[in-house]
């Protein structure tokens, strides 16, 4: 579904990436796992096109996308909540997730999807006339995945959903995660430092460091992997 | 009373036209983070296209009320045709330079502008056709209130009432909101950011246009310079109100008009601009941010 070839990002002079190529098929979910400042974050960024990647190649369903505009990568059906979630504080609850389907037309489809997040996320029907900056964190990483899920990504990326959050409300999001894979078939490219975690719920991983994967498995593999286990695991 | 009053509406009027000049300093700054210097002059631009296109329009002869209108939708057009194209010359191609590069682009554009209907025209004040009716009903309080400050404050107050439903409820709104916000998310759930900073523009240069329109009519002569003294005005309202907010704009022009109507009739109108800008000090020094502005925090 999504090949990226041989990538690399600069910031300025500074290489961020390093020569990135990796694949996600169809239905999967895929996780990134890396140390602070490995580049995850950056390659998630040059999928959108919001970081330019100044070497290599992206393609989406065999569509060349390393050159398009972020909001055409966008309307092709890739989604990202970004780390720190990035909710617009000034905006209601309700007006947040209508964003998320600024691309869309179909009035009654948007109908339909808000009632399927407010499903998963019964909380924020409660919150639906607040604004977004007044809500705790865990909440607005509910309300960053619903705002996302209300464009209907065909792939979704996910940058760190578990940063900075309790423990039960982490569990919560990412039982929501397999479901949203499950149920909707969607596309899920998650980012996370939490190797553990993230391990348990893809089916494949990738590990960075400094701007290069250097590491690729079944997360299977990966969580019995004694390099990972001792660099990731805190094993 | 009649003497306070008077003093009221006519700050009141003097309000109106920095708030429609305000908006677009404020608006523009709200998703570029752009002191739009030459935003000034997009008002005199607006005021003399409508001269021009009165003075043609009158040789053809059509009526006061046909005249107004199309003189009113020409200087719109013109001002946004040339506020946008500002945008795409001098401002779009620095967008990811120093911030300081963009700031000083927009000052070569106001002295530009400035020379541009000097060369263009004339230096000299040009008279300007009353083109707002005369209301009858006005008559007796002729005064106290002129009609030209009743189109005046009632035409600011619709177009008020305009830009709010244009930002809450429409669809353009709501991704100019998003933007100032966050322009990186708003990219990530599919705004279009250039268009929405060309809207930007648009908005703002028409209401320009409209203010120009309205108060050449109102004094009755132009010249080049006019943008020049009122967009350092309007700015200065802006700041008072806090940039970035819109209803700060609205607030920081009217409280502006306010201080220098006031002051000029109480005290004398050597001092306007004293007291003016004696104000916008006071003001800064108690909330650095401006009347409704916010320090800025952001919760990670």
């Amino acid at each position: 579904m999504l090949k990226i070839r041989n990538i690399r990002t600069y910031y300025g002079n500074i290489q961020a990436l390093k020569g990135i190529t990796l694949d996600i098929a169809e239905g999967e979910i895929i996780t990134l796992i890396g140390a602070n400042g490995a580049g995850k974050s950056t390659t998630l960024m040059s999928i959108c096109g919001v970081a330019r990647p100044r070497y290599g190649e992206i393609f989406f369903r065999g569509t060349p996308i390393h050159e398009m505009s972020t909001e055409k990568i966008v309307a092709l059906g890739i989604c990202q909540v970004p780390e720190g979630r990035r909710i617009f504080p000034n905006l209601t609850v309700m007006e947040n997730l209508e964003m998320g389907a600024f691309l869309r037309r179909d009035g009654h489809g948007i109908k339909n999807d808000l009632d399927h997040v407010f499903d998963l996320f019964p909380i924020l029907a409660q919150r639906r006339s607040q604004a977004g900056g007044t809500l705790s964190g865990g909440e607005q990483q509910m309300l960053a995945i619903s705002r996302a899920l209300m464009a209907r990504p065909k792939l979704l990326l996910l940058d760190e959903p578990s940063l900075g959050l309790a423990p039960l409300i982490i569990q919560q999001i990412f039982e929501i995660i397999k479901k949203i894979n499950a149920e909707s078939k969607t596309t899920i490219f998650l980012v996370e430092q939490n190797a553990n975690l993230a391990l348990k719920v893809a089916h494949r991983g990738y590990v960075m460091e400094n701007g290069l994967i250097t590491m690729s498995d079944s997360a299977i593999n990966l969580l019995g992997n004694e390099e990972v286990k001792k660099a990731y695991l805190g094993l | 009373m009649d003497y306070f009053l008077e003093l009221f509406l006519g700050g009141l009027t003097r309000g109106s036209i920095y708030a429609l000049i305000a908006l677009g300093y404020t608006m523009v700054y709200g998703i570029i983070e752009l002191i739009n210097f030459a935003h000034g002059e997009i008002y005199m631009i607006g005021a003399f296209t409508a001269l021009i296109a009165a003075s043609v329009l009158n040789i053809m002869g059509f009526g006061p009320v046909t005249i107004l209108i199309l003189a009113m939708v020409l200087a719109i057009v013109y001002s946004c045709a040339y506020g946008v194209t500002m945008e795409k010359i001098a401002y779009k191609p620095l967008r990811h330079s120093t911030r300081l590069a963009p700031l000083i682009s927009a000052i070569g554009m106001s002295i530009f502008f400035q020379n541009y209907v000097l060369l263009a025209q004339t230096s000299d004040f040009l008279p300007f056709p009353s083109l707002l009716p005369e209301l009858e009903i006005l008559e007796p309080y002729a005064y106290i209130i002129r009609s030209s400050e009743v189109f005046i404050i009632l035409t600011t107050f619709g177009v008020m009432v305009l830009l709010t439903l244009l930002i809450k409820f429409t669809r353009i709104g709501k991704a100019m909101r998003a933007t100032a916000q966050d322009r990186t998310m708003a990219m990530l759930v599919g705004v279009d950011v250039n268009r929405v900073i060309s809207m930007t523009f648009i908005i703002g240069s028409s209401m320009a246009a409209i203010g120009g329109v309205l108060i050449a009519s109102h004094i009755g002569q132009i010249n080049f310079y006019i943008g020049f003294i009122a967009g350092i005005k309007a700015f200065t309202a802006a700041v008072l109100g806090g940039i970035g907010s819109i209803p700060g704009a609205v607030l920081g022009s009217l409280v502006l008009g306010w201080t220098e109507s006031f002051a000029t009739g109480y005290i004398s109108s050597d001092y306007e601009d004293v007291f003016a800008f004696g104000f916008l000090v006071l003001i800064l020094i108690f909330r650095p941010a401006g009347l409704l502005g916010k320090a800025t925090t952001q919760k990670v």
